[in-house]
């Protein structure tokens, strides 16, 4: 046993390397691990407009932050100016700076933003809480109120509900209140003396295809742990539209100085595109080797799609040799009869492979009896093969048959050593052995396809390099299989009885 | 659940010791046949000179065809002798053997009773020549042997070709032995997969056990009716010797020798492999791991020589 242990320690590494590789691409990379999964990704773009008053401008842009959203992409359009895009600030933000603006200028920020499926969690707020004293009558109009919401409600939670619904109520210690203050600074206000934490937050709702649009007075308020919006202005959010945090922590959201008449508006569209492309643009550098793969240029990476394919089938055709005992005449020849199948689709490539094998196997018995040596024989068939693979694609074509047109995929040397092989068998075997070998060739080749052809089985192998290292593990390991073949349960079946 | 699909259950087949192919490459062929000695086997000429080294009788080699412009050569060959046999040397499984046991006017007679011209004989040596029968095609050499006189005792077993008895040789101990009879179904050859008839031969004494074809017991001759269990192998100690030495001789530890008797020569060496089939195990109908296993048990820094082997062989596996 010991003399194994390298070789269990090896498969181990490979597993361990294999899935832990799988599990980073998947939770860190976000790559997801079904195709099709789609994301929604929300495009806002900021536009900023100023009048330069002929001397130095420097504008400063709030950017979001919200744990709920991530940044995909952002980009600049501004003229002339200079840009610096500060994340690490708190709040993030963008400075626009240039020596001399004149007229109207307009300056695009756009953002790339999508939801997150676990989003961050904001932390406890630290700051002790501070009221302000409103003038009377407004600061003991709020403290009959907050009393009277206070007295109607046990904790804080139904206390905020009292407090929304009263200010939404048509009540005149409220119309009092509003004749001075917005509703949103009353609810703060509220907050405040009833010592619940709270933040004022400008945020955007996100719908699809809207302009013009401007960010929404919005309150954020800790209660039972968590960080929860609330919106006091406008009784018509649709409770479907996600809101993306913009301005927070901060008491402005765009600050120019040096320029007058400053105006900002957001634009927001989305767009869906699949999960998987969008976790290619966000690991364009992250990890060496898949990130890799998605930075080569398309045709390579279709070439590789390919390629990845093909360990898949090398572990069909040892599965089915060493486990089940499947006869195949050559041992790759079906994974490259598989690889063709992709290409003209099964029915097609069946067909196809039946009749060139045919049609060769015919025509190739009168080529033996002309005494040639191996190589021209083997030379003659490839030409004989690409004959009748011309021929049947001009028939098809004349006949309109255009599925029958991929039949020009099929490797024309592997097809021409399987008719000399399949031949040489049937002079020395007989008829029944070509079927059987060549039957378990095409049953090998049909089982390779399907397994390569399946969507989620090409995604995880182009997607996830850590399969291949399971790949691996899985053939050394069956390359030590000493057990019986599932075959021979039945060719050793009389032994049982003896 | 096995008899469901009328599979054998594994953990009975395993309580017999019946070994299966995995189990014959992993643990056996890849352990204890080094890789260096295989051409030792594979080529059937190089079989024959290691062969005549160690003095073990072969068949008589008439001649052999190296190049396409010696073809010609052959027809002297052809000319002095009544029956030969051409086979690739580096052939594989049975691939590309050509029996020709006469000629007369019609042209030459095959085994099997068909003719063949002389120009389908300069086409067999071409085609063994440009490697159509060696593994992965490369190119061969063609070798002529004597035909050889099967002894009278074993009239009536084979309908053409010759009867060969196939002795598994584990560490130069001889393990299980296996009398091969060609059929009609198996078109002359001797390969049980296609049809041969394997007669299961007592290690011991060289009486037959039990018989099969294709896969299922059978007891007398297909073709010829002939019983097949009253058999006895003249000369079998002799046998035991002649596979037991192909040990030393290839290098190999595990290797299927290949022995026919001749009616003047005495047993002979045909040919060795070094991938003997597990048929043999249906024919003996007992699993061979058993025996495998005793054998590497077997501890001893110095190699017993072939008489000890051949005595614990008579003595340990009756």
């Amino acid at each position: 046993m010991s003399e194994r242990a390298p070789f269990f320690f090896l498969i181990f590494i490979l597993v361990a390397v294999g899935i832990s590789t799988i599990y980073y691409r998947h939770v860190e990379t976000g790559v997801p691990l079904t195709t099709g999964q789609q994301v929604t990704i929300w495009e806002v773009e900021a536009q900023i407009a100023f009048t330069g008053q002929q001397g130095a401008v420097n504008a400063q842009l709030t950017l979001p932050k919200d744990g709920k959203f991530k940044l995909v992409e952002e980009y600049t359009a501004s003229p002339a100016y200079g840009v610096n895009v500060l994340r690490e600030q708190i709040p993030p933000k963008v400075v626009w700076s240039k020596r001399k603006a004149e007229g109207r200028q307009t300056l695009y920020y756009r953002g790339s933003y999508k939801e997150v499926s676990d989003p961050e969690t904001d932390p406890a707020p630290t700051d002790p809480i501070q009221a302000d004293v409103w003038d009377e009558p407004y600061q003991s109009t709020a403290s009959t109120l907050l009393k009277e919401a206070f007295d109607r409600s046990s904790n804080d939670e139904l206390l905020l509900r009292e407090i929304q619904n009263s200010l939404r109520a048509q009540n005149q210690s409220v119309a009092l209140l509003l004749t001075r203050y917005t509703r949103t600074e009353v609810f703060v206000h509220l907050l405040q003396m009833a010592g619940v934490p709270s933040k004022r937050v400008g945020g955007l709702v996100l719908e699809d295809g809207r302009r013009n649009q401007s960010l929404i007075p919005l309150v954020r308020v800790y209660v039972d742990k968590q960080w929860e919006l609330f919106d006091l202005e406008s009784s018509d959010l649709d409770p479907e539209s996600p809101i993306l945090i913009w301005r927070q922590d901060s008491p402005w959201l765009l600050d120019v100085e040096g320029a007058g008449n400053s105006d900002i508006s957001f634009s927001i569209s989305s767009v869906t595109r699949s999960a998987l492309k969008e976790a290619q643009s966000l690991s364009v550098d992250a990890d060496l080797f898949n990130s890799g793969l998605y930075n080569l240029p398309i045709a390579e990476q279709n070439l590789f799609k390919g390629i990845l394919l093909l360990p898949i089938g090398a572990l069909v055709v040892v599965f089915l040799r060493v486990i089940i005992g499947l006869k195949c005449s050559g041992t790759f020849m079906p994974i490259l009869i598989a690889t063709s199948f992709i290409q003209t689709e099964l029915l097609n490539g069946v067909i196809g492979f039946l009749l060139i094998v045919s049609t060769g196997l015919v025509i190739r018995s009168y080529l033996s009896r002309l005494n040639l040596l191996l190589v021209s024989r083997i030379s003659a068939v490839v030409i004989l093969v690409i004959g009748i693979i011309t021929l049947f694609t001009i028939i098809a074509f004349r006949f309109g048959l255009t599925d029958a047109l991929t039949i020009t995929f099929f490797p024309m040397v592997i097809m021409a050593w399987t008719i000399e092989r399949m031949s040489i068998l049937w002079e020395e075997e007989g008829g029944k052995e070509v079927l059987v070998q060549g039957g378990g060739s095409l049953l090998v080749a049909v089982i390779a396809y399907l397994m390569m052809d399946n969507a989620l089985i090409r995604h995880w192998a182009f997607n996830f390099l850590g399969v291949h290292a399971l790949i691996m593990a899985a053939v050394l390991l069956m390359g030590q299989y000493t057990g019986y073949r599932l075959l021979e349960l039945k060719r050793f079946k009389p032994m049982e009885d003896y | 659940m096995f008899g469901l699909f009328n599979l054998a259950n594994p953990y009975k087949l395993r309580d017999r010791g019946v070994m299966g192919m995995n189990k014959r490459n992993f643990s056996y062929i890849s352990r204890y046949n080094q890789r260096k000695f295989f051409p030792n086997v594979d080529d059937k000429l190089k079989t024959k000179v290691l062969a005549l080294d160690y003095g073990l009788t072969v068949p008589e080699l008439l001649g052999v065809v190296r190049y396409q412009h010696d073809v010609a050569e052959v027809s002297k060959i052809l000319d002095q002798h009544q029956g030969f046999c051409i086979k690739p040397s580096k052939g594989s499984g049975g691939k590309g053997i050509l029996v020709i046991i006469g000629s007369d006017e019609k042209g030459y007679k095959k085994a099997s009773g068909e003719y063949v011209t002389y120009d389908d004989i300069i086409r067999h040596v071409t085609n063994i020549l440009a490697g159509l029968f060696s593994l992965g095609g490369a190119a061969d050499v063609a070798m002529i042997e004597a035909l050889i006189e099967f002894d009278p005792a074993f009239t009536g077993l084979s309908h053409e070709g010759v009867p060969d008895i196939r002795i598994i040789v584990f560490k130069g101990y001889p393990v299980m032995a296996m009398l091969r009879l060609a059929t009609h179904a198996s078109d002359g050859k001797a390969n049980l997969h296609q049809g041969a008839v394997g007669v299961g031969i007592n290690i011991v004494d060289g009486t037959a056990k039990a018989a099969v074809q294709y896969n299922c017991p059978v007891s007398s001759h297909p073709d010829t009716g002939r019983d097949l269990l009253d058999l006895k192998i003249e000369g079998w100690q002799e046998m035991l010797h002649l596979s037991a030495s192909c040990y030393e001789m290839s290098g190999l530890g595990y290797l299927g020798a290949d022995v026919v008797l001749d009616r003047n020569r005495g047993p002979m060496i045909l040919e060795l492999n070094a991938r003997p089939g597990l048929a043999i195990q249906t024919a003996n109908r007992m699993g061979m791991l058993p025996r495998l296993q005793a054998i590497e048990a077997i501890v001893g820094r110095r190699g017993p020589s072939i008489e000890q082997r051949v005595e614990f062989v008579v003595n340990n596996f009756k």
